[in-house]
């Protein structure tokens, strides 16, 4: 899917008007900056990365956040404008922004486009009006079929996300609203089953017995269907949580999951780089002030670059590679990492997997069922030599 | 100068736990000027936390007061503080024959116990004089009149010429001090001419001293520089200290016939100084060695495990501590598939299992995962040959097996009348048999005979719960008996967890494996795949469960940041792997396997 040395960009805006009770994204509510600063510490970093890295081909660039959508047109094309300036640009680009499905977000996706966005991500949830409020989303099932209605005259593509196995939500009454979103998408999707993540609002009422998840056995069977009913209407998975027609995959989470080199810029973002002959991973200071003061510093906003271990890109390709349906093939893993996998991976237990209906292995190619996507965290770890 | 015999009494002090022992031992060591008020506050003679905290003496402690008596005479009083469970038996047994007489005390407010009489009895089988004294008359809950009764009806002794005392208001001293002159005997023998005979009373090691041994001279005299002869473990060694504890050690220059004291003589391992062993001179030694030595021999095991098994060199130094101090502490390295390194260690008794784990866990600061209690089997094999089984793990095949059979223990339990009847069924549920059901105002005594095995597991809680606390248990070891006894095995994908194998009646077998395995089912967490759990007899499953596989174990989104924090998750899984221990085609944790282990002490 990738050639050599095409990377991803992502831009990391940490600012939105509300936090949700399940989010655990490095996300502020208020700006307290003065924009141009702000913007010019976005174009200083991508400077430095591509006098790092120079000579590469950018295959995507997303803007991820927090909320996107809330930065100025005109500050979202300068970053574009400075991305493809300085790098090649592949005349496949995604270029994605992330928005919310509000009044005045939706007022501004012809600005976007004009901007060079040309694909939208919109934090739809759900359909019901109930669950949008018990997920503390500002937006109406009412404004999300008009911001999709707009999305879809003015981008070429687009996607949505939905939340699901929320709880109190029926096997029957998932696959209604499921259907009913079906006619909205353009060939994508991304549905995730709701996750409480350590740190959230969610987190606390699960600790003090006020929320309640559906267990395993009945989260599988959410699982199963969603994606029965994805694969009936030409968009089956192409990994874990994400639907989509050919074609319609979002180049740039492939460029996660391939492990192709992407740059992460912005507060908490993170990225794995290749430079000298070695790969690095990034991660940005967290507190906006933080990141400010480091990009003015040393030109980017990173802690530091870690170099990778090739044991660590191999178990890293891995993880990703398990997760999509194209899954891994251990000989390429081997020439990306330089580490050899036989001394990571225990054949004897990727055989009883194979034998579950879990994995297929042929020709040293590694790619999981659906079955197996299911328990994809757990078989890693099964598979993986004892260090 | 060789103190007159006449005016020399040895002593012991018996109680049960609570009666008041220490706070009387002080009070009369005060009185004889050993002690001032402020130093009263603390018990002097239980020096470790735990033998304060649990009121429990493991050591046997002497201290030499001199008190003028009404006749103008003063007298060498020689207090005896012995260890006070039955655990140490013989221990007190040595004790108690270094002294001529006791003070029984009983706690006026509670009466007697079963653990008094045990000690009682064994301080008349050493023909000891027994003063009794009625601790705690200050007590509004004191009924003097009862408590002498109780000790006629149950233990069988004249109580008339009881002594009223308290200990902590120090009302009676004077009388215990009087009777203790006038009603016990001096040492009966004793040649100050005759080559030396000293009785090993017990020993301890100190860490600028060394061993410290406490001893009682019969005939002869030790004083420092001379070579001395330890007759049983055939040790030679030259006294560097002679001394007396008032409490506080005091050297002096020799003891004589009747008295006792303490010695160093520079050694360094306690396994040289064997309780009950007889001390002579090396020289000029007596023909003779004192009757009743015996090594000890350890009647129930169990084995620690640390749970972090970086801790494993640490826990052989720390046993290797205790042992310093501990003769009757036995160890040896084990390794098991569930567990990992530990060590298998075995111990006089309950009480002093938990002595052991308790310290460990506390002075050493190691925290271990101990299996559950077991008992020395003897297994005669089809050939006739008597092997001894320490460890359930390490059962033959059944094939080979003529028989087994396991120790049983004499039982004496006295309680409140309203608590009989849980009792009774208890013992029964454990495969007693009833010897002697008496009454004694308001309170039973109940005497069975039970297979040690049955004690071990979780007798004595379930006993307390039963009484509320208040029925009191001892017991006394009752020879080997025959019985059908089998190892359950605890399987898990058809492989033995050795940990949790155990040997039981094979009438208890299904119930206890079925408990087992319904609690393993609980703590094993779901895997990939369907997990058997069985409790086996032989090549026989008695009992099974299933443990469904997980469906799904999936993250919902992995992008950009994710990877970093999957990443340190699977860093952390690849580890925690080592210490988890694969079954058929599933890693299980080794703290499941803990858990199992914890919850038997519920």
């Amino acid at each position: 899917m990738f050639k050599e040395g095409q990377i991803g960009v992502y831009i990391h805006w940490p600012f939105c008007l509300s936090k949700c009770p399940y989010c655990d994204f490095n996300v502020y509510l208020r700006r307290e900056h003065d924009a141009q600063d702000w913007l010019k510490a976005y174009l200083q970093s991508i400077r430095t990365y591509q006098s790092l890295m120079p000579g590469r081909e950018v295959v995507s660039i997303y803007f991820g956040g927090g909320t996107p959508s809330l930065m100025a047109p005109n500050e979202v094309r300068a970053i574009i404008d400075e991305v493809t300036g300085g790098w090649g640009v592949s005349d496949q680009v995604e270029i994605t922004l992330e928005a919310n499905p509000t009044s005045t977000e939706m007022n501004k996706f012809e600005a976007f486009r004009q901007a060079g966005v040309n694909r939208l991500s919109l934090g739809v949830q759900s359909l019901r009006d109930e669950a949008l409020s018990f997920l503390g989303r500002l937006h109406s099932s009412d404004d999300v079929r008009r911001a999709l209605g707009i999305a879809s005259k003015v981008f070429d593509r687009f996607t949505f996300d939905l939340i699901y196995a929320r709880p109190g939500q029926t096997l029957t009454g998932w696959k209604q609203e499921l259907q009913e979103a079906i006619p909205l998408m353009k060939g994508h999707l991304s549905a995730y089953q709701l996750t409480i993540k350590p740190g959230t609002a969610f987190a606390r009422q699960v600790d003090r017995g006020d929320l309640k998840l559906a267990d395993d056995d009945c989260l599988a069977d959410f699982y199963t269907m969603t994606s029965d009913v994805m694969t009936d209407h030409g968009m089956p998975p192409y990994e874990v949580s994400n639907y989509g027609a050919a074609g319609q995959e979002s180049r740039h989470n492939m460029v996660y999951w391939l492990y192709q080199d992407y740059v992460g810029i912005g507060p908490g973002a993170h990225g794995r780089i290749g430079y000298a002959g070695q790969k690095f991973s990034t991660e940005d200071y967290k507190r906006p002030g933080d990141w400010m003061a480091a990009v003015q510093r040393q030109g980017h906003g990173a802690h530091g670059h870690a170099p990778i271990s090739p044991q660590d890109q191999f178990e890293e390709i891995l993880m990703g590679g398990l997760r999509v349906k194209t899954g891994v093939d251990l000989d390429r893993a081997e020439l990306k990492s330089g580490y050899t996998w036989c001394d990571g991976i225990d054949t004897q237990r990727l055989q009883v997997l194979v034998e579950q209906g879990w994995l297929s292995f042929e020709r040293n190619h590694l790619s999981p069922s659906r079955e197996g996507w299911l328990r994809v965290d757990s078989i890693l770890p099964y598979i993986l030599k004892a260090p | 100068m060789t103190q007159d015999l006449k005016y020399i009494r040895n002593f012991a002090i018996i109680a049960h736990i609570d009666h008041g022992k220490s706070t009387l031992a002080d009070r009369l060591i005060q009185t004889c000027g050993g002690l001032t008020e402020r130093e009263m506050s603390a018990q002097v003679l239980d020096s470790m936390d735990i033998e304060r905290e649990r009121g429990i003496t493991i050591k046997a402690q002497t201290v030499r007061l001199l008190y003028t008596a009404k006749d103008g005479h003063e007298y060498q009083l020689n207090l005896m503080d012995t260890p006070g469970h039955v655990d140490f038996s013989y221990e007190v047994s040595r004790s108690l024959a270094s002294c001529e007489g006791s003070i029984l005390v009983v706690d006026s407010t509670q009466g007697v116990e079963a653990q008094t009489l045990a000690n009682v009895y064994q301080a008349i089988d050493n023909n000891h004089e027994i003063i009794p004294a009625l601790n705690k008359v200050d007590l509004p809950a004191s009924d003097v009149e009862k408590a002498r009764q109780e000790i006629e009806d149950v233990i069988g002794l004249d109580a008339s010429e009881a002594v009223e005392c308290s200990g902590k208001t120090g009302i009676g001293i004077d009388d215990l001090l009087e009777a203790i002159v006038t009603k016990l005997p001096p040492p009966s023998e004793g040649d100050a001419e005759k080559p030396t005979k000293a009785l090993l009373i017990d020993s301890w090691y100190d860490a600028y001293l060394g061993v410290v041994i406490l001893v009682r001279i019969i005939d002869g005299h030790l004083k420092k520089g001379q070579k001395i002869k330890f007759m049983n473990t055939r040790a030679e060694r030259e006294i560097d200290r002679v001394g007396v504890f008032s409490p506080k050690p005091v050297m002096i220059d020799e003891l004589g016939p009747g008295e006792m004291g303490f010695i160093t003589a520079g050694i360094k391992d306690i396994e040289d100084t064997l309780v009950g062993d007889t001390i002579t001179d090396m020289r000029k030694p007596c023909d003779t060695a004192l009757p009743g030595f015996k090594p000890s021999v350890p009647m129930v095991f169990c084995s620690l495990f640390p749970v972090d098994m970086g801790d494993y060199e640490d826990l052989r130094d720390s046993l290797g501590k205790l042992k310093l101090n501990d003769a009757s502490l036995h160890f040896e390295p084990e390794q098991s598939q569930a567990l990992g390194m530990g060590f298998r260690c075995g111990f006089l008794g309950l009480l002093h299992m938990e002595i052991i784990q308790e310290r460990l866990g506390r002075e050493f600061d190691l925290d271990l995962i101990p299996t559950a209690p077991s008992v020395v089997y003897h297994i005669y094999r089809t050939n006739g040959e008597m092997v001894e089984l320490y460890n359930p793990a390490d059962m033959l095949d059944p094939v080979y097996i003529e028989h087994i059979e396991e120790p049983w223990i004499k039982a004496t339990i006295l309680t409140p009348d309203e608590y009989l009847g849980g009792l009774l069924q208890l013992c029964q549920e454990r495969r007693g048999v009833q010897i002697d059901l008496t009454y004694a105002g308001g309170r039973a005594m109940l005497v069975y005979r039970l297979p040690l095995n049955e004690v071990v597991f979780d007798f004595y809680d379930r006993l307390k719960s039963i009484s509320r606390g208040y029925a009191s248990f001892d017991y006394e070891l009752d020879g080997y008996d025959k019985n059908n006894l089998v190892k359950l095995e605890i399987r898990v994908n058809q492989e033995p967890v050795d940990a949790l194998a155990m040997i039981v009646h094979r009438d208890n077998a299904e119930s206890r494996g079925r408990q087992m395995c319904e609690r393993l089912k609980e703590l094993i967490p779901r895997q990939m795949f369907k997990i058997a759990i069985q409790a086996a007899i032989g090549g026989k499953v008695i009992a099974a469960e299933h443990l469904s596989a997980l469906r799904k174990d999936v993250t919902a989104k992995c992008y950009g940041g994710d990877v970093s924090r999957k990443k340190k998750l699977l860093d952390k899984q690849k580890k925690g792997k080592a210490k988890m221990r694969q079954y058929g085609n599933v890693d299980i944790p080794q703290s499941a396997f803990i858990n199992a282990l914890k919850m038997g002490d519920e």
